[in-house]
């Protein structure tokens, strides 16, 4: 079976659209309301769901997905838990999964163990934010296997002759980083997106998303003019944490993400 | 110092030869870090290997740390305190002389001569007891730099006099609430700053931890403590030490004493972690008891994290060894069997905190304290022939008011 990943880039390589990749915390605020917002991130129309394993330490995030992973924590979410969400998610739901998280809850739970049980969960894919491709192919306990798609992320700092490592070492799609800096809403776009993403481009026939910092339908619509799929994480986040207590939680992140997705779809 | 010593010190007799190009010490340390610092990390070692063979930045690092720093620092033979242990001969190496109070000094100053070069006009820094954050606000001052340090909340308030110095030193020190809100979250959020500001700002990280060239780069910029120790003891006893003692938090002063006397086979060697309030009852920071192997903060190493890879809260009565991981090349040591690490409790850190200020009149760190404690249980074993060098990385000034409250107050545990 093909990864669902891979068909989904297909399906909008030949629809001619962007496409629109989401990210939550998983077990934010807790795995049962978690397992809503995937299914409400779903009916507002994302292609791909990426789903944090929230760790105590996430220094590559800023202050919002931070606090969410601490709630997640501190209701109980594990990597078994978050593995279960996917498994019920993915009970009903054809929408590719890519884990987002750090290695140390992975290495911990065992780098193998966990490839192989996120993809019997469900799972298509991971981002570890943590292993750059150098360490992974030098530990033997790292070694990556192909249960998941490895998405890695290339930032505007990356020097051209690591674009052409990164774009070998990368499956299913890249991560363009659109700005330096930690995840969190901005209002301002870096500027050179689509000058990055040409020079991605040159070494790869990967989809490439640009995310980091994506906030508002304009933004992503221009996002989605240079890119392959426009990512928005931090502002969904936010949504979560605002409504966390909420009854309206699932509705308020299916209308706060709709507008987003048709954004991006609609150049 | 004369000019045998400088020459010794530019070119160490033992060139370190670990870690490989990518970091790695063994199977520990390394770069496992976002690709949003890599590039800045990947300049940072470049510079910092040519700045290693270059003789002017050579010659510009050791006449200021002869002349603004104050080194070399003495090795003073603890008289009283030796006869009161009565067993080995104690020397402690004086880098609570230095300016600023403590060893840090060593590695600020030198990765402020790598910033320079590099061209960066902001310095930013982490601290937990506020050592390295002053000694960074100190140089940085000195070079005439931005400087923020990140210092969490908790410690903040247990460091208060290190907060006020570095003030005064014109650094904006910034409160981390996050999480414990001790040096680890200090450290996260320093990271955070340098992700979002790599072109202008550089990273003093104060610890001979995170990822490569960190680990290295701290260790060599501290190598001149043990070099020191090393020439001194040969000078006064005409032979080497039996036994080293520090204390290790993420293990740079330990580093820099022990790493000019890893060759030297008959020289044994204690690294003393944080037991807080013993290893039992979990609330520590002693990573070799009660640790397992993770990656954190760039670094592969041990380090306190539950069954599902989450850090762990730390204890100590010390500030600066309260941390979640430990060194990667101390990893490698203890792997190898070349180093020996154990552990002292806060009670007694405490107690030699008191004895060392009672006996030799000198008030060291609480971090340095917890080396002491185990000089207190070596020197008695050890035969009046033998000679045990302690590390006294830094002065007690800054933990009067907080040794106070466990000493004469009934407060036997930590503030929330």
């Amino acid at each position: 079976m093909a990864n669902r990943i891979d068909s989904t880039f297909a399906r909008l390589k030949d629809e001619g659209k962007a496409g629109f990749v989401a990210y939550v915390s998983g077990g934010d605020p807790t795995i049962e309301k978690s397992l809503e917002v995937l299914r409400a991130l779903e009916r507002a129309g994302a292609d791909v769901i990426e789903v944090g394993v929230p760790f105590s330490d996430p220094l590559a995030d800023g202050v919002v997905n931070q606090m969410a992973a601490q709630r997640a924590l501190e209701a109980g979410a594990t990597m078994p838990k978050v593995l279960e969400l996917v498994r019920e998610f993915r009970s009903q739901s054809e929408v590719p999964v890519v884990l987002f998280t750090y290695l140390n809850p992975v290495y911990t739970y065992g780098f193998e163990a966990f490839h192989h049980e996120a993809a019997a969960a469900g799972a298509d894919g991971v981002l570890l934010l943590d292993l750059p491709p150098d360490e992974g192919s030098r530990n033997a306990e790292l070694h990556e296997l192909p249960d998941l798609k490895h998405i890695r992320l290339i930032a505007p700092t990356t020097p051209e002759s690591r674009i052409e490592t990164l774009c070998k070492a990368s499956e299913g799609f890249i991560y363009y980083v659109s700005r330096e800096g930690v995840t969190g809403a901005q209002t301002e776009l870096s500027s050179g997106i689509e000058a990055q993403v040409a020079a991605i481009k040159r070494h790869t026939d990967l989809p490439v998303a640009v995310g980091f910092g994506i906030s508002t339908p304009e933004q992503a619509a221009q996002v989605a003019k240079a890119a392959d799929a426009v990512v928005v994480g931090s502002a969904i986040v936010k949504v979560v944490e605002q409504n966390a207590s909420s009854p309206e939680l699932a509705a308020k992140v299916e209308a706060f993400v709709k507008p987003l997705v048709q954004a991006a779809k609609s150049v | 110092m004369s000019d045998s010593t400088t020459t010794e010190m530019q070119m160490p007799a033992t060139a370190p030869v670990l870690p490989d190009a990518g970091g790695h010490f063994g199977s520990y340390g390394g770069m496992f870090v976002p690709e949003t610092l890599m590039a800045a990390l990947t300049e940072l070692t470049e510079e910092y290997e040519r700045a290693k063979v270059d003789p002017a930045f050579q010659l510009e690092l050791e006449q200021l740390l002869h002349d603004y720093v104050g080194r070399p620092t003495p090795l003073y033979f603890a008289e009283r305190w030796t006869e009161k242990l009565g067993g080995a001969k104690i020397f402690l190496k004086r880098e609570d002389l230095l300016h600023t109070g403590a060893h840090k000094i060593n590695n600020a100053l030198g990765q402020i001569l790598l910033a320079k070069r590099l061209g960066k006009k902001r310095i930013i820094a982490e601290t937990g007891a506020g050592q390295h954050g002053v000694a960074t606000a100190t140089v940085a001052a000195r070079f005439g730099m931005e400087c923020v340090v990140y210092m969490g909340a908790v410690d903040m308030e247990r460091q208060a006099l290190n907060v006020t110095r570095m003030r005064l030193l014109g650094a904006e020190v910034r409160a981390v609430t996050a999480g414990q809100a001790t040096l680890k979250e200090a450290v996260n959020e320093a990271m955070r700053d340098w992700v979002t500001n790599v072109r202008t700002t550089h990273y003093i990280l104060g610890s001979a931890l995170g990822s490569h060239p960190y680990p290295m780069m701290v260790r060599d910029f501290h190598r001149v403590i043990g070099i020191e120790a090393r020439l001194q003891i040969l000078e006064r006893e005409e032979r080497l030490p039996d036994l080293l003692v520090a204390c290790v938090g993420g293990g740079s002063n330990s580093i820099g004493l022990f790493h000019p006397f890893l060759k030297d086979a008959g020289v044994r060697m204690i690294g003393v972690e944080a037991g807080g309030h013993g290893i039992r009852t979990g609330e520590h920071a002693a990573r070799f008891q009660g640790g397992k192997l993770g990656v954190l903060q760039g670094t592969k190493t041990w380090l306190l994290a539950d069954d599902d890879g989450q850090i762990q809260l730390t204890h100590s009565v010390s500030a600066g060894l309260d941390y979640a991981a430990v060194g990667p090349e101390h990893a490698y040591l203890k792997e190898q069997g070349r180093v020996e690490y154990t552990y002292a409790t806060d009670d007694e850190a405490l107690d030699g905190f008191q004895e060392l200020s009672h006996v030799e009149g000198i008030i060291p760190a609480l971090e340095s304290s917890h080396a002491l404690a185990e000089v207190k249980k070596q020197a008695p074993k050890m035969s009046k022939d033998d000679i045990i060098i302690c590390n006294l990385s830094g002065r007690g000034d800054k933990d009067v008011e907080q040794a106070a409250k466990y000493i004469f107050g009934e407060s036997g545990k930590k503030e929330s």
